[in-house]
């Protein structure tokens, strides 16, 4: 495409900007080690050599914040844990995404009571929603790739604007 | 006669008035202590060489309200040796919901009673560390009490979800 | 109100935990805080050290409380049993059985052998994955990641049995007061033996990447050791137990469901370190297969559920042709049965210990009262005992040697 087919095969790859700043993000995205409950043992099992993760980049993952650009919320958030999942996720540099892996995190899932705050979308703004009691490692891949896709399809206009500054 | 029955004929020869009732349930024992004696029935159970209960498995509460006597302080207890559960229960009442800690007999106690403490609001007098356990530290009230509401959100069905979305509080950003 | 105040503690708060050399500031008062790859779950530690070693360790725990006592008490005893699965999530199964057995006692209901067969295969199984996981973490902690891709993928076979046998890896609910939910799926008895005969010589081969590793033997040796009356005294049970030398295993003491039947050992260490604890459970592997053996030869047939309606819902093919059929199913399932006033208490054994349920009933359809008497709650509190006095990175191992499993502890 572009110019290689005018000019022949000059080792030379046009593409435009958005195109190759959203492949290395989706390329290499390192989660933050943030699993709560159950659904983190789901993770470890996606992490591990069944459902290898890191043939999607994920080869490790990172505790510190300060080193991930992606939060997987795996279990559930109770009310003493909210104030701590908000904290970790201000302390992540940008770009950062949000995976609520499991029901516990996208809607509260099987518990309905005092302790668990229904949704952590309610103390950070979720890209996916994977859902599953715990999910499979498998639909937690498939979540990741649909995160994968999204942030392929992510715009320079939405976030790095005169404006937004 | 099995070491059960010897302890609880132990226990009625020491105590006598103090225990108000033996309550069998389904091959389990349970003595109903008064709420002055629990530290010394707990200290012949564990001291007493021919009692030897030496593990304390549990202890919780459960809450009657809005019946009297409202609470009902439980413990279990073990004995290694002779491989049998004794329960005790020590009934309170809700304006005296007090009772004396058995952290010295029992060191395991400790966070059991500030469990206890934490869900249901019963002090232990000569507890070395009272506060709550499970809740943040500043949570007011205690969950497991039977008037405290469970704090439910709303179910989203069709006819509600649109209303219910726009009062929920979603994080921006 | 700042949403993190209850996170900033000051050291007047603790005084009377720490040490006076912390008050003087000759002491670091250090957060390990919920977020972190060596504590096994949210579990937060505030750690007093003098340089490198602890002088106290004060854990605080409460961050995975799910208030699923409060909230079993409005469900009734069916659909309480959903709630257990979440509980302690590497022994979901052994949970359930607890529940069930509370449940059973209560209104004394009567399992059939085959039920109590295969509810024994099915928790032995659980209790090998939660010691895999276990295996697992403790030697990820320690240094040795092979090991963690190894276990896991050995895990991945239970896990495809139990999806076989209830449709779910994890959170199974096979249990029911009464019974199981359902039979046994064709292709099970050959999946577990396939299991079964590949399984002991994985277990050889993680013991001999670990057992007599000099590093592993450095890392695990004369940490956190306690004495057996200590142990006693803190409440602990399970492998803590057992390594420190007491023999205690409430399989043997307080049989339930049918473990009198079968042979096994109670391994039990004698120095009461890491490294003893690390050998009991190795150990407990082996047990647990030869407990599956033996319940898989001697497999009765028969119904898995007890026969009476008035808490075992009827199969949906009898519903066609009995009106009893139709109308105990519509009772019990929109209504639930009813629990005589009174309560009980069940021990088990689970991966960590004793696990107990104190089920109290009111007459009604739904539990009035539910505790679970968690070991790992017992475990966590003994851990400044055991941590007094080691290093930093010694406590990533005693942490790993307690198998804490904060679901379990914060309930």
């Amino acid at each position: 495409m572009g110019v290689e087919q005018k000019l022949g095969n000059m080792g030379v790859l046009t593409v435009t900007l958005e195109q190759a700043v959203n492949w290395s993000r989706t390329n290499a995205m390192w989660p933050m080690l943030f699993g709560l409950a159950c659904c983190a043992i789901e993770m470890m099992s996606a992490q591990s050599a069944d459902y290898d993760m890191s043939r999607f980049g994920m080869e490790l993952m990172r505790p510190s914040p300060r080193q991930s650009d992606l939060m997987i919320v795996a279990g559930r958030v109770s009310r003493k844990m909210a104030p701590v999942l908000r904290r970790l996720y201000d302390q992540m540099p940008d770009p950062k995404w949000v995976v609520a892996m499991g029901d516990c995190c996208s809607c509260g899932g099987v518990f309905n009571n005092y302790a668990i705050v229904p949704g952590v979308d309610e103390i950070v703004p979720v890209d996916v929603y994977v859902a599953g009691c715990p999910p499979r490692p498998e639909a937690l891949i498939h979540g990741i790739l649909t995160l994968h896709a999204k942030v392929r399809g992510e715009k320079f206009k939405d976030y790095a604007s005169e404006a937004r500054r | 006669m099995s070491h059960l029955e010897y302890t609880v004929a132990i226990l009625r020869e020491k105590f006598g008035d103090r225990l108000p009732a033996v309550e069998e349930f389904r091959g389990q024992t349970t003595v109903v202590v008064d709420r002055g004696a629990i530290r010394a029935v707990c200290q012949a159970l564990h001291e007493d060489p021919r009692l030897n209960f030496d593990l304390l498995a549990a202890l919780t509460a459960v809450d009657f309200w809005p019946e009297e006597p409202r609470y009902s302080v439980v413990y279990q207890l073990y004995s290694l040796k002779h491989n049998v559960f004794v329960g005790l229960r020590v009934p309170l009442l809700a304006a005296s919901a007090e009772v004396a800690s058995i952290e010295s007999i029992y060191p395991n106690a400790n966070w059991h009673e500030r469990e206890v403490y934490d869900m249901f609001g019963v002090t232990f007098g000569g507890h070395s560390d009272l506060r709550r356990l499970l809740m943040p530290a500043d949570w007011v009230g205690h969950p497991l009490r039977k008037d405290y509401p469970l704090g439910y959100e709303e179910v989203q069905f069709t006819f509600n979800a649109d209303e219910i979305d726009r009062r929920k509080s979603y994080a921006k950003e | 109100m700042n949403p993190s105040r209850q996170m900033e503690v000051t050291v007047d708060e603790l005084k009377h935990l720490v040490s006076p050399r912390a008050l003087t500031g000759d002491t670091m008062l250090l957060n390990m805080g919920p977020q972190h790859p060596s504590t096994h779950g949210v579990l937060r530690l505030l750690l007093e050290l003098d340089g490198e070693t602890i002088i106290t360790c004060i854990p605080d725990i409460g961050f995975l409380h799910t208030g699923i006592e409060k909230n079993m008490e409005v469900k009734t005893y069916t659909q309480a049993l959903v709630m257990t699965d979440r509980m302690d999530y590497l022994n979901n199964l052994g949970n359930n059985l607890t529940y069930c057995l509370a449940v059973e006692k209560l209104v004394e209901l009567d399992v059939p052998p085959r039920a109590q067969a295969v509810r024994v295969l099915l928790t032995e199984l659980q209790r090998i994955t939660s010691h895999l996981v276990w295996l697992a973490t403790h030697a990820l902690d320690l240094a040795a990641m092979s090991v963690f891709l190894y276990c896991f993928r050995e895990r991945e076979q239970i896990l495809d049995i139990f999806e076989m046998v209830s449709g779910q890896r994890m959170m199974t609910s096979y249990f029911r007061p009464g019974g199981l939910w359902r039979e046994l799926p064709a292709g099970f008895e050959d999946a577990v033996r396939q299991f079964l005969k590949g399984f002991p010589r994985r277990v050889a081969q993680y013991e001999s990447l670990l057992t007599k590793n000099p590093l592993f033997i450095d890392r695990t040796r004369q940490i956190g050791v306690i004495s057996a009356e200590d142990a006693l005294r803190w409440g602990l049970t399970g492998p803590m137990l057992r390594g420190s030398g007491i023999g205690l295993d409430f399989r043997k003491a307080q049989p339930y469901s049918g473990y009198e039947q079968y042979e096994f050992d109670v391994p039990t260490g004698t120095h009461g370190d890491t490294y003893d604890r690390y050998l009991v459970r190795m150990a407990e592997l082996y047990q647990s297969v030869r407990i599956c053996q033996q319940v898989l030869d001697r497999l009765p047939a028969g119904p898995v559920q007890s026969a009476n309606r008035k808490f075992v819902p009827p199969p949906r093919s009898e519903l066609g042709h009995s009106m009893e059929a139709v109308i105990h199913h519509f009772k019990l399932w929109t209504e639930g049965f009813p629990a005589p006033k009174g309560a009980v208490y069940v021990a088990t054994e689970s991966p960590r210990g004793e696990l107990g349920c104190y089920l109290v009933g009111d007459g009604g359809p739904k539990p009035y009262r539910v505790h679970f008497r968690s070991p790992s709650l017992a475990h966590l509190q003994v851990l400044p005992l055991l941590s007094k006095g080691h290093f930093v990175a010694d406590l990533v191992g005693i942490i790993g040697s307690a198998d804490i499993v904060l679901g379990d502890a914060d309930r």
